[in-house]
């Protein structure tokens, strides 16, 4: 059908042409012919998206753009996976151009026998392949204070899911051994400022992954290339990235990015020390702020839950500020610690709406509401914010953060 | 300081196996001089703190001239974070986290300062230099006297002001528990 348009078309256009339709029309749609049937681009090398699509990561610029985050386009995302190039950025002092030839890895400390690597040799030994989200501690920060945030990138962004590529770090805990009274693991990055967290032992047993594989190539330099801890469901700052050296120890080390930073202050003046684990949260990412609605009638609510404690039960959505809730379709299979999303089909009348989802793990836990978080945790303690979020439909279609 | 007994088992459990000979012999004993290649690691306690001593009177010079574009001259935050003041304002609802209000051991800082300062050329500083800087910030929180040596014997026994001021992690704090 559509191949025979152009031929018709131009049989019509001779036709113009020849009662005196003009030079100028003609030539036109010799250039449009032309853009259609023109030979496309050759074979390459390293594939690029469509000039046409232009989501990319919220980078603030700031006096020191080698320290700070940028958020994955959440509001953009189908399905679960983030590409490589969209997952959020979290460095403390830049990104470092490392030559895995030269990168080794370093186990010593309280082990039996402690134990250098070749990037190389580590990719000899036995892998596996997980689905997991990475989530930054102080995603959402800014959800605490009385502005919300304007769009899910900017207030939800600081999370992303890819698969990732390694070896578990208790086969490699089993070659070094480790000696009696070993307890913690000290996590040291390559980058600038030797980025380091401490890690109970018991955790590298249960399933941290040594990656160096996301999304099916060698993980982005952005991401910890080339070699990276993935500690599933803890906050961002514990999967070191350009991991350079694990010591295995008897205590942890206090070191000033897990106590005077990434320690959550509480009303009464005390800061929980190691909060690991991220709590089960969702946001809709669509609509979501920023994004428009073309006028009343059907659309698909959507969005993404996830949770630090496992699999994804259940999540609500509300489309009349949390009066009543319907359970949304969870996309299948839902992975562990992974991005689930949800769907519901919702059809709205053209007038203003406040939507929000909540999502309910596998432990039982029900996403708190920001309200519910403030009245125990006040509005200082800065990390884990995984509150409910709200969006408002106006009536014009557009979508904006909606305040409590 | 939150304790993680509640892990231990997982840990006595695991033991046997660990106690096996290495089952895929990959990769080699380092040197000694390859570990020490990769730099200082202090414990809280202070294990690990080199050679070297400063004073604030010292201190404050390298301060000066490498800290202060971006901490201000006293500490008091600029560009970067305040490293001074705050005592007292934690349970406020305006607190500020510093040095000398927040961080709960002193070789955290000297580790801190050796690893990842000044922001721009991080590993400059040499040891004494860094015990230097450490003795200025805690004299500017009132916490060390301006003449008084930081090593590594004297540095570990400054007690910081918020030593007791953290907690274990009590979540699931807040959200329903759905049976």
């Amino acid at each position: 059908m559509k191949k025979n348009q152009p031929s018709s078309r131009r049989r019509l256009l001779q036709l113009g042409a020849a009662l005196g339709g003009g030079l100028a029309a003609r030539q036109e749609s010799a250039r449009a012919e032309e853009s259609d049937r023109r030979l496309g681009k050759p074979l390459s090398a390293y594939g690029e998206r469509s000039p046409f699509e232009k989501s990319g990561r919220s980078v603030r610029l700031t006096k020191t753009p080698e320290a700070g985050s940028s958020g994955t386009p959440l509001g953009d995302s189908y399905g679960i996976l983030t590409p490589s190039a969209l997952h959020y950025e979290r460095h403390h002092s830049g990104v470092p151009n490392i030559d895995p030839a030269r990168h080794r890895l370093v186990i010593h400390g309280m082990v039996e026998r402690p134990l250098i690597l070749t990037i190389e040799e580590i990719k000899r030994l036995p892998s596996v392949s997980r689905i997991y989200v990475v989530e930054c501690g102080g995603n959402s920060g800014g959800e605490w204070g009385p502005k919300t945030g304007s769009d899910a990138q900017r207030s939800y962004g600081l999370a992303s899911c890819s698969e990732w590529t390694g070896v578990p770090l208790s086969l490699l805990m089993a070659e070094t051994g480790v000696r009696p009274g070993a307890s913690w693991i000290l996590a040291e990055g390559a980058d600038a400022c030797r980025m380091q967290r401490s890690i109970p032992l018991a955790k590298a047993i249960e399933d941290i992954l040594l990656a160096y594989g996301q999304n099916g190539e060698p993980i982005r330099p952005e991401q910890g290339y080339p070699l990276r801890l993935i500690v599933p469901g803890w906050e961002g700052a514990t999967h070191v990235k350009w991991l350079q050296r694990l010591k295995v120890t008897g205590q942890p080390h206090m070191t000033r990015d897990e106590t005077a930073r990434y320690s959550d202050l509480m009303p009464d003046g005390k800061a929980r020390l190691f909060t690991f684990v991220m709590e089960a949260k969702s946001v809709v990412t669509f609509p979501s702020g920023g994004q428009k609605l073309n006028g009343a009638g059907l659309y698909e609510i959507t969005g993404l839950a996830w949770s630090g404690r496992g699999r994804i039960e259940r999540v609500e959505v509300t489309t009349d500020g949390g009066r009543s809730w319907r359970n949304a379709q969870l996309q299948e299979p839902r992975l562990r610690i992974a991005f689930t999303r949800f769907r519901l089909p919702w059809t709205w009348d053209g007038r203003q709406a406040v939507l929000a989802s909540r999502a309910t793990d596998e432990s039982g836990y029900v996403q708190p509401s920001k309200q519910a978080l403030i009245e125990v945790r006040g509005l200082n303690s800065g990390y884990h914010f995984n509150g409910i979020k709200l969006w408002k439909v106006q009536a014009d279609g557009s979508v904006t953060n909606a305040d409590a | 300081m939150p304790t993680h007994s509640v892990l231990f088992p997982v840990l006595l459990a695991a033991a046997g196996l660990w106690a096996q000979t290495p089952k895929y012999g990959v990769g080699r004993a380092p040197s000694p001089e390859e570990i020490r290649a990769l730099g200082i690691i202090v414990a809280p306690d202070g294990t690990g703190l080199p050679e070297g001593s400063g004073t604030a009177i010292e201190g404050r010079e390298v301060f000066s001239s490498r800290c202060a574009k971006c901490h201000g001259a006293k500490g008091e935050g600029g560009d970067a974070p305040a490293l001074a003041g705050g005592q007292g304002t934690l349970n406020t609802p305006k607190p500020r986290k510093t040095v000398g209000s927040f961080w709960p051991y002193a070789p955290t800082l000297w580790d801190y300062i050796h690893r990842a300062m000044p922001f721009h050329e991080p590993g400059q500083l040499s040891h004494s230099q860094v015990y230097a800087v450490v003795a200025y910030i805690l004299h500017l929180n009132g916490i060390a006297g301006e003449k008084q040596v930081m090593n590594a014997k004297t540095l570990p026994k400054v007690r910081m002001p918020n030593r007791n001021g953290f907690v274990a992690d009590p979540r699931p704090d807040v959200g329903r528990i759905q049976k």
